[in-house]
């Protein structure tokens, strides 16, 4: 497979924006719950659906993003590379939120307690090293950074692989019995990080997509 | 702020002949012809008004928590693991007709119907916390009797020295049960010092009027100084033992989950804190409050405890 050909004639292309409305949707009913519009509420424990909700989000779009490369490739459709920059910030956007609900609501910004809470409670350590990684990213998404960095751009983005991971296990060890939604997530990430080492198991030369520029 | 003062909340006046809340089966019957069973509203359509009166002995000076958060944020993992599931999926659950079995070291083993249990017992309404492990809390006003006038009834022998409860099995009702996130029928014990404790109570209803099945429907254990997965719901068995019984949550998870399972701020979940808790209904800027020991019953219970090591025995 090619790149796309960059003489194609520049027209609007509705990809874009409906995935960028479609990935703000689970924050604006958030929203929309938190201030109680239209009898929509985050119900008896809103401190935990907010937490739940963002977190959730963020680790879906956070693997969604890990698909982006295998669905382009199986599907032969390299345009779906675009979206996958947007897909990357939205889950940080979630998973940032996330840390910030839990450090004012659910802390209320005790900071001795919140950094005992970081080091004692394993969940949480992984959980804060998943978000720590995924800063560099966010910082280095840019056009500006992609040519400043590289190829060493690719080995840095290979971080969140390790976040992802890190935040399947987060979830994964904060249920008390009920294992099967954490255990779907990490079988879709095993699935894909299988998806990975196939297309690179010796023998099959360099990846079969090259590394688009992202306009 | 969804919480009423608990003076303010009236209590049921009237007198309830007893056929009318044994008949809530007519009730069911009635709905069923109207078409308003199994749609999931989380109300308690079948709710029969109960006579009680307020007993200020047991009875908390705190906030009660509305009636739609205690029905609608529940943990009842027979009706699915989210706190939303049990009043959305109880709706297809029949807590009428009801026995129980009553066996082991007492001298009057044999199967009670819930009328059989229920007819000497004056019910009393009491203001209890509720403090589940997963560090949140409530306050209920449950509608029951103490649990040691009914065991008291079946004479225990001296070989009696703990109580194993257990929950129905009914998967077709009970959707939650037909995935193994724990090992069904839920168990769960007390030893019978506790269980004849005062504080410990059995529940029929909340907010003056019979349970609903999210809660537990027709008969459940409140034990307010420990943590909520104790306070067994929808009870079928009771039995006398000589040995500690084995109880679900100490099953699933035993380095988490102990039998005593007293609510302790200073001993922590491996994996959080129990030093806090989250009020609900206290709303979304409310901060944490500080966990008490034995959930503020301490004066009344700590006794039970004297000489035993509370980390050790979480």
């Amino acid at each position: 497979m090619n790149p796309p050909a960059r003489t194609a004639k520049r027209r609007f292309r509705a990809d874009k924006p409906v995935v960028f409305l479609l990935c703000s949707l689970p924050l604006l009913r958030l929203v929309l719950r938190a201030f109680g519009v239209s009898s929509l509420s985050l119900g008896p424990n809103p401190v935990e659906a907010l937490l739940h909700g963002l977190g959730l989000w963020g680790l879906r779009l956070l693997l969604l993003t890990l698909c982006v490369r295998p669905a382009t490739v199986t599907l032969r459709q390299p345009r779906l590379m675009r979206l996958r920059r947007m897909l990357g910030l939205w889950a940080f956007t979630y998973l940032a939120l996330h840390f910030l609900t839990w450090l004012v609501l659910d802390r209320g910004l005790d900071l001795s307690g919140i950094a005992a809470d970081i080091v004692k409670r394993p969940f949480i350590s992984v959980g804060f090293a998943a978000l720590l990684l995924l800063i560099p990213l966010a910082v280095t998404s840019t056009d500006r950074w992609m040519r400043r960095l590289g190829r060493r751009w690719h080995s840095l983005h290979g971080l969140v692989y390790v976040a992802a991971l890190l935040g399947s296990l987060h979830f994964l060890w904060l249920v008390k019995a009920d294992w099967r939604e954490p255990a779907l997530y990490i079988t879709a990430y095993m699935a894909l990080m299988a998806w990975r080492w196939w297309k690179r198991r010796p023998g099959v030369g360099k990846s079969p997509m090259q590394p688009l520029r992202q306009t | 702020m969804r919480r009423t003062q608990a003076s303010l909340q009236p209590l049921p006046s009237e007198i309830t002949p007893p056929e009318r809340y044994f008949n809530r089966r007519d009730v069911i019957t009635a709905l069923a012809a109207a078409g308003a069973v199994g749609t999931g509203i989380p109300r308690n359509v079948l709710a029969a008004p109960l006579k009680a009166t307020r007993n200020p002995r047991f009875s908390l000076n705190e906030d009660i928590n509305s009636f739609e958060d205690i029905t609608s944020y529940n943990n009842f993992y027979e009706f699915g693991t989210d706190k939303a599931d049990p009043a959305q999926r109880a709706g297809r659950f029949k807590p009428q007709p009801w026995s129980m079995v009553v066996a082991g070291e007492c001298a009057k083993p044999g199967t009670y119907t819930l009328e059989d249990i229920l007819k000497p017992h004056a019910l009393e309404e009491r203001i209890y916390r509720l403090r589940c492990v997963e560090a949140w809390s409530m306050v209920i006003p449950w509608v029951g009797f103490p649990l040691g006038a009914l065991l008291q009834r079946f004479e225990p022998n001296s070989k009696a020295r703990y109580v194993a409860f257990k929950t129905v099995l009914r998967p077709d009702e009970m959707p939650g049960q037909r995935f193994p996130v724990l090992d069904w029928p839920y168990v769960e014990g007390l030893r019978i010092d506790e269980a004849m404790h005062p504080l410990a109570l059995l529940a029929v209803g909340l907010y003056g009027q019979t349970l609903p099945n999210q809660n537990g429907a027709p008969l459940r254990l409140v034990v307010p100084w420990k943590y909520g997965f104790k306070s067994i719901k929808s009870i079928v068995e009771i039995r006398f033992t000589e040995r500690q019984p084995a109880t679900s949550w100490n099953i699933s998870a035993p380095r988490e989950y102990g039998f005593y399972a007293n609510v302790n701020p200073a001993v922590d979940h491996p994996r959080w804190s129990q030093a806090q808790e989250r009020r609900i209904g206290a709303g979304l800027f409310a901060s944490k409050q500080a966990t008490l020991p034995f959930n503020g019953y301490a004066a009344q219970v700590a006794a039970l405890y004297s000489g035993l090591d509370l980390r050790r025995f979480y």
